[in-house]
């Protein structure tokens, strides 16, 4: 199939961007979106040209690295899969694709489509941790987990770290990932001692880094790649409200 | 019992005892640094995957100075994160037979009799506080009803000793040691360096003293120095272009340590890993594992027929070959990982395969589903189906999977000794970037807990015996040494961006792939061996006169960071061919079709071959110089390997 | 500071914070709606009953005096805030997206969920005229000066004739839609924003949201519709007396 490209063109992090088109003909539908963008960067070193920057690593969907938004929607139409794993044969020829980086103020981009996604890592550092020392566990069954909570935490766990649903936001908030974090942790036993100081921390890194706030429609579970339900959004605002009325005495 | 003599530049100082009690006692005599002193060493780790972000996390938590790089944005992308399967521990909940004693007679023995008993047998001992250590961390492990760690079984075992959390086991080990490090960089043991590539290692009276990296966000090349330097980087399965790794693993912090005087041990042993999705086209930029597991519950069969083109469900029960369970009764379609794979080979070079090009095999779960009922097959293998289907566009709920070997991990590395440490004093290798632990084939559900063995108990102990030695801090990046090394590197780079040809590096990094998997793959021979050196000589040439890299060095380009890391897989690709051509015997992942059983199976040489080619740098066209490790067998019994 | 004052500054600083706050404020003058609603449809007694009804019930919540002020003020001060905290969000979330996209697409959410701010203004608006209207009698002050027999003010026939004047009818009933859009997705958010949703409750609030949005919108434009259509007519009984 014949496919044109709109893509968001930006040389560094202080110069001014826009879109560029490009026409990428033969593409093969059983290439996935990222081989498609591959293909054309070929032919424009080839033609002597810059070719376009985009994150990627895994292209097995669990890396997180992909940070593109494809007409309007991070990781492109399919649901619960990222862009490395959308395939072409999910588009037709003759058509025109916008591919734009993830916009945030809190994710600016560095080049083309590769934007700093740092402030997740501060958001985590600010007490996405149980506090134990290697050399410390006692053994591993000495604490059964209850099930459904236990499936529960791996739910939240499976954040890929994406920030698809900043992208999508249209506040640019980062409640859906944030609070996959926090429940992870807070649903299991272990991370009780410290539950109500991380959620408090992290939300407050998470609102320094100018993330906007929850209009609870949804979207981010919609493009979450791992189907992350916004309930955790709501188990972390229950545990923020505790944490921020309860004391100890 | 081996003729071979040990190479005087190579001392494994395995300690003294039965190898049950040798790394207790040897904990024991290692000298203690006290806590205020510490503080005065620094360490450098280059990588923050399982064993790189571990080993960060738990020397701060001892307090010494770490600094951290990466080169993703984020510690939590490194590979480790792709693992789906599960990791391995002797901790016996199941209670079915399983001990340290066992893990480790069946790591030795799946590793083909070419790993060194000392280290593989703390691995195993260490096995169980890794799980321990991590359901303390958080990391949400499946569980079974009572709310106690679940277990399945994997291939090369016949014991359930496989911890796992659904299909991602990677990512939740990853993220709890991220999380460890997140808590070290909050605390300011820990400073973390994202977006830096390391491209040398500088060493100063014949010590490593510190690397050479660069920014990727400003091109900027700067030096670094420390008291030691750790390497956990990962593997080079990459030097086939088409494997399962990130695109982004490469060897370039290996080979680079190598360059500079590190030894580089059994290049040749790559595992091929039986059950990833086969290639679609030529525009295929990478190959995606499905999780060994599924082999559990799954049978593998080809038509009978050669050139069957039916559909797999057309093809009637008698017509199909489980050639598996035909060939290997006992392990069936648990067959190790190399045995597995050069089985799938063997039916298709029989013009048996399947899909397009014929190079598949069907994975079959229409019996498991008859036995189990769908909802449990999909509770265990829900988001191995969903990946699939996203790939293929296929439902393997009602159609077979269609599998293919494809390159997966280097059980290969850099020599290390007991303690960790290469040939380069000072420069440790962690993960799977060292050599030690897998032999000629590593086991399922292995890589993590070697990752995490070294990272979080081994090399946090033995790093102290080396760093004892010193008296202070070391910071100091004035030496004319790493002057030195950042003008090489930056000379390097300026060299790739002007070589000025009008080819992508990715062309060249395809020809090389094709190249070593043709000749240096599943099975090799001398003659195919000796045509890829020329190959990869020629193709080396080709690079350094055709490449073009567009952009400049003072800018984030990733069309430089490629072009980079293909011209070390240019010479990487050779260093696994003279290894494979010196190694004239098969032995696991290593198959010399020169050598083998009148079964096909792999033949072991070990009068000649018993012991571990560690490689030594001569220069970059000169052929290496061999130094041998003999491998003594004391607590298990050189034998067949037999999955039959 | 102290360490109450501590943690309520940082509660408010917070997005999370100010969200609780502003699901508050939203449940405090969704209550208020209830209540007023539940005046409102006195105007549809039957048997003739209605004008008494009213303007007994005007004369009972006049009679309240101070009470009747402190409650004003703080359903003034809570619509006040419920505004100044949908500001401060607003200009929050705004400045969290510099550069918007150039290909602008949602994949699911509700028509109410992203009109909040511009249904939220009409409704200021709206709220502005219906005081002026009928609290303040800015508007009509000749339906506002009606009394009935008993020296009450006529707030029925102030109503009726009120929304005998089709454009403010129709102005009413466009502003109730309006409301029920806002409170389509503001029920269902508010008890989100509360940490009261789960799995399992999480579909039933979202329909209950809605179905009381529904409710609401539907309960108040009744009464103009019921006096443009003829149902409520002028009671004629207190009509001698104004003069």
């Amino acid at each position: 199939m014949d496919l044109t490209l709109n893509v968001w063109r930006q040389e560094r992090a202080d110069a001014p961007g826009k879109i560029v088109s490009y026409d990428v003909p033969g593409v093969d539908e059983e290439m996935s979106f990222l081989e498609m963008i591959d293909v054309l960067n070929e032919r424009l070193i080839e033609k002597g040209e810059e070719p376009i920057a985009f994150e990627h690593d895994c292209r097995e969907g669990i890396c997180g690295s992909c940070s593109m938004v494809i007409n309007g929607v991070p990781h492109g139409p399919q649901p619960e899969t990222t862009t490395c794993q959308l395939y072409m044969r999910h588009f037709k020829d003759g058509d025109t694709i916008f591919v734009e980086p993830f916009r945030a103020k809190a994710f600016p981009v560095l080049r083309d489509l590769i934007v700093d996604r740092s402030a997740f890592d501060r958001i985590q550092q600010a007490g996405g941790y149980i506090s134990i020392n290697t050399g410390n566990a006692p053994d591993a069954n000495a604490t059964p987990v209850n099930k459904e909570a236990s499936e529960a935490a791996i739910d939240a766990a499976q954040c890929i770290g994406c920030g698809a649903c900043v992208a999508s936001c249209k506040n640019a908030s980062a409640m859906l990932f944030v609070a996959a974090k926090v429940s992870h942790l807070s649903l299991l036993p272990q991370g009780q001692p410290e539950r109500y100081q991380r959620v408090l921390n992290m939300v407050s890194t998470m609102d320094d880094e100018g993330f906007g706030a929850c209009t609870n429609q949804s979207e981010c579970e919609a493009v979450c790649p791992k189907g992350i339900s916004v309930s955790y959004i709501s188990r972390m605002n229950r545990d923020y409200l505790r944490a921020s009325v309860s004391t100890p005495v | 019992m081996s003729a071979v003599e040990t190479s005087s530049k190579l001392d494994a100082k395995i300690p003294a005892g039965p190898i049950a009690e040798k790394w207790t006692r040897y904990r024991f005599e290692n000298k203690l640094l006290a806590p205020n002193n510490k503080r005065k060493f620094h360490v450098i780790v280059v990588g923050s995957g399982l064993a790189g972000g571990s080993a960060a996390a738990t020397l701060a938590e001892q307090g010494y100075k770490v600094t951290c790089f990466c080169f993703h944005d984020s510690p939590r992308r490194a590979h480790s994160v792709a693992a789906q399967g599960g990791i391995n521990a002797a901790k016996n909940y199941q209670n079915d037979g399983d001990s340290v004693f066992r893990l480790f007679y069946d790591t030795v023995k799946g590793g083909d009799f070419r790993s060194r008993e000392a280290n593989v047998y703390r691995l195993a001992e260490v096995s169980s506080e890794i799980i321990d250590q991590c359901a303390a961390q958080g990391v949400p492990f499946s569980r079974e009803y009572g709310g106690l760690l679940a277990n399945r079984s994997f291939g090369g075992a016949q014991v359930s000793r496989t911890f796992y959390s659904r299909g991602q086991t990677g990512q939740q080990l990853l993220l709890g040691c991220y999380a460890a490090l997140n808590r070290q960089i909050k605390s300011g043991g820990v400073t973390m360096v994202t977006r830096h590539e390391l491209l040398d290692i500088v060493q100063v009276e014949g010590h490593a003293r510190g690397i050479v990296t660069r920014d990727l966000k400003t091109g900027e090349i700067s030096s670094h120095a420390a008291n030691a330097v750790v390497l956990a980087t990962g593997g080079y399965s990459n030097v086939f272009y088409l494997s399962t790794n990130a695109m982004g693993s490469n060897v370039t912090a290996t080979y680079r340590a190598y360059r500079r005087g590190a030894f580089f041990a059994n290049p040749c042993f790559t595992q091929i890993h039986p059950t990833c999705i086969p290639a679609a086209g030529d525009y295929q930029s990478k190959l995606t594992l499905m999780s060994e597991s599924l082999r559990n519950d799954g049978r593998v069969w080809v038509p009978k027929k050669q050139g069957d083109t039916r559909k797999p469900r057309e093809i009637p029960e008698a017509e199909r070959d489980y050639y598996l369970e035909r060939k290997y009764p006992s392990f069936g379609n648990l067959a190790p990982r190399d045995i597995a794979s050069r089985a799938a080979k063997e039916a298709c070079d029989d013009k048996r395969g399947v899909g397009p090009g014929g190079r598949g095999v069907y994975l079959d779960f229409k019996d498991a589903i008859a036995r189990l009922g769908k909802d449990a097959v999909a509770a265990r293998y829900g988001n191995l189906f969903d990946m699939y289907n996203r790939i293929t566009g296929e439902n393997p709920y009602e159609t077979p999977f269609r599998i293919y070997p494809a390159p997966h991990y280097t059980m290969g590395g850099l020599w290390v000794d007991y303690n960790l440490m290469s040939t380069i004093p000072g420069l440790f290798v962690i993960g799977e970037a060292n050599y030690s632990d897998h032999g000629a084939n590593r086991l399922g559900a292995s890589a993590l807990m070697q990752g995490l063995a070294d990272g979080y108990f081994v090399l946090p102990a033995t790093i102290a015996q080396y760093l004892a030695g010193f008296k202070g801090l070391v910071s100091d990046t004035r030496p004319a040494a790493f002057r030195e090394v950042e003008q090489d590197v930056k000379g390097r780079l300026e060299k790739l961006l002007q070589v000025g040809g009008n080819k992508s590096s990715a062309s060249f990094h395809r020809e090389l792939g094709q190249v070593l998997w043709d000749k240096c793959g599943m099975s090799r021979t001398e003659a195919g061996l000796k045509e890829a050196l020329g190959k990869v000589k020629d193709l080396r040439e080709r690079f350094w006169k055709e490449v073009r890299v567009p952009g400049r060095i003072d800018q984030l380009n990733p069309a430089l960071e490629e072009a980079n890391r293909v011209a070390d897989f240019l010479h990487m690709g050779e260093l696994m061919c003279h290894d494979a051509l010196q190694r004239d015997e098969s032995c696991g992942a290593h198959f010399r079709e020169e050598h083998q059983t009148p079964d096909g199976e792999a033949k072991r040489n070990d009068q000649d071959f018993c012991y571990s080619s560690a490689w030594e740098y001569t220069g970059d066209d000169a052929v290496p110089t061999l130094n041998k490790e003999p491998l003594e067998y004391e607590n298990v019994k050189l034998a067949v390997r037999s999955y039959k | 500071m102290s360490p109450l004052v501590e943690s309520v500054v940082r509660f408010l600083r917070s997005t999370v914070g100010t969200k609780v706050l502003m699901a508050l404020t939203g449940l405090a003058l969704v209550g208020f709606l209830v209540a007023h609603l539940a005046g409102n449809l006195q105007m549809l007694a039957p048997g003739g009953k209605a004008p008494e009804l009213m303007n007994a019930y005007a004369a009972q919540l006049k009679g309240l005096g101070p009470l009747l002020w402190i409650a004003r003020i703080g359903l003034l001060g809570t619509f006040a805030l419920h505004v100044a905290l949908a500001i401060r969000l607003t200009a929050l979330n705004k400045a969290a997206r510099p550069v918007p996209y150039a290909y602008e697409s949602t994949v699911q959410a509700s028509w109410g969920s992203r009109t909040m701010i511009l249904t939220g203004s009409v409704v200021i608006l709206f709220v502005l005229f219906h005081l002026a209207h009928f609290t303040l009698g800015f508007t009509h002050p000749e339906h506002y000066a009606l009394h009935d027999a008993q020296g009450r003010h006529d707030v029925y026939n102030m109503v009726v004739a009120g929304f005998q004047v089709p454009a403010v009818a129709v102005g009413y009933g466009l502003a109730m839609f309006v409301v029920g859009l806002h409170l389509s997705h503001g029920l269902g958010s508010l008890v989100r924003s509360l940490g009261l949703s789960n799995p399992r409750l999480r579909l039933l609030t979202q329909r209950l949201g809605v179905a009381v949005a529904i409710l609401l919108a539907v309960g108040f434009a009744l009464i103009p519709s019921a006096v443009q259509s003829g149902w409520i007519q002028p009671s004629t009984s207190v009509e001698g007396s104004n003069k």
